[in-house]
């Protein structure tokens, strides 16, 4: 069936929306790309025939053509929507990829990522007066000044603001700033501990 | 709170306006809510956020000065702490938008007179122009460049992209705003006006009410 190869792109990718970002459907793109080709061939096979007076062949080159265009249309869906993705991921890991992730994404994707980087590292730069803010901070409404938090890995030692040094061992519980340990459990060396009545 | 100049433009005409840090603090809540609820980008409020910016400098600057120990220190902290989320949250809901909608907002902005307030602050439509420009590069290495001649362009998609100004938000009004125009005179139904009086609230579709909220005579919550 026409275009059926362009729709499975976007069940793939439609599946993992919640989830990881699967690996690059390189093969996929390339077999919607060739189902274009031939469709754009056909269409071209028979404009001319029809120009060259044969009747008939209208809605022939209507349906290739509408099915070119969903091709094109499910192609660019399937692009983008593992560019938002992989945008997010920027504002979860930080600014460099862990290797697992970076495995499933293309040159162009990595590259991608990269740019991401630049650009909203100098948008942030260029907030306010005074060298600007860090977005990827103060990521959900602060309840409390200090929380309790446990580590999960041996990650060494950590200097507070107050310039204290405390030593983050594996299963240890700290009581710390929110505004200084937000980025540690974001990259999961810390967990934060809520208490449930 | 110390009480700060506000240096705000209006009509080519510049004019001091004086605002105590909680009410610009105030204001820039209100623009932070109706950005939150708007389904298309608002018109920035940077002055709001530099403004905040550099309290929140003084305000960091006095709690290290501060002696340790003290309660207020951190309740001043605390307080710190929540405008800054506020400042980042709005930041980050415009890029959000500008992301999502980017080549939609650039050419609103594009439509702009030269006299009107601008739609993104310059760093914004800086990061706009670069996203768009790298996102059409990725598609036309990946996929455009191989596609039929007559298809090599993604404008139209691109552009298809754009905020959804029909659906429903919800309102309190601030100012008495008379004849709002609800409806459009159709084939089925009549035309619809109301009057808002302020302090009702509504839920109305957002498109009618787009201008108000952009002028403050209503705020989404």
């Amino acid at each position: 069936m026409l275009a059926e190869k362009a729709l499975e792109l976007v069940r793939q990718q439609h599946r993992c929306i919640e989830g990881a970002l699967g690996p690059f459907n390189e093969d996929g793109i390339r077999q919607v790309l060739e189902e274009m080709r031939a469709l754009f061939e056909q269409n071209q096979r028979d404009t001319s025939a029809t120009v060259a007076g044969e009747a008939g062949l209208f809605s022939s080159i209507q349906l290739r053509h509408t099915a070119l265009e969903r091709n094109k249309r499910c192609v660019l869906a399937y692009l983008n929507s593992r560019l938002e993705h992989i945008g997010q991921m920027r504002w979860e890991f930080g600014s460099v990829l862990p290797a697992d992730v970076k495995y499933n994404l293309c040159e162009e994707e990595v590259q991608w990522f990269n740019n991401y980087n630049r650009m909203l590292a100098n948008y942030m730069r260029a907030i306010g007066d005074t060298g600007g803010l860090d977005l990827t901070q103060d990521m959900k409404p602060p309840k409390s000044l200090y929380i309790e938090v446990r580590c999960k890995v041996d990650h060494g030692e950590f200097e507070t603001q107050d310039g204290d040094i405390i030593v983050l061992k594996k299963n240890s519980q700290h009581f710390l700033l929110r505004s200084e340990c937000e980025h540690l459990i974001r990259q999961g060396i810390l967990e934060h501990i809520v208490n449930r009545m | 709170m110390a009480e700060v100049d506000m240096f705000h433009e209006e009509g080519g005409d510049e004019e001091d306006v004086v605002m105590t840090a909680a009410e610009v603090l105030e204001k820039l809540e209100e623009a932070w809510l109706n950005e939150k609820f708007s389904p298309e980008l608002l018109e920035g409020r940077m002055d709001l956020v530099d403004c905040m910016l550099d309290q929140l400098a003084a305000m960091e600057n006095n709690l290290r000065m501060a002696r340790k120990g003290d309660l207020k220190i951190s309740l001043h902290r605390m307080e710190v702490d929540r405008i800054r989320f506020i400042v980042s949250s709005y930041l980050r809901l415009r890029l959000e938008k500008v992301e999502k909608y980017t080549s939609h907002v650039l050419e609103k902005e594009e439509q702009k007179k030269d006299n009107e307030e601008p739609l993104m602050s310059d760093a914004e439509r800086q990061f706009a122009r670069k996203f768009l420009e790298c996102k059409k590069n990725h598609f036309g290495a990946l996929a455009l460049k191989h596609m039929p001649p007559n298809m090599q362009s993604a404008e139209k998609e691109l552009a298809g992209v754009a905020p959804k100004l029909n659906s429903y938000v919800f309102l309190r009004v601030n100012e008495n705003t008379a004849n709002v125009l609800i409806e459009e005179d159709t084939v089925d139904t009549g035309e619809e006006i109301i009057d808002l009086e302020k302090g009702d609230q509504h839920i109305l579709r957002y498109k009618p009410i787009a201008s108000l909220v952009n002028s403050g005579a209503v705020s989404l919550i």
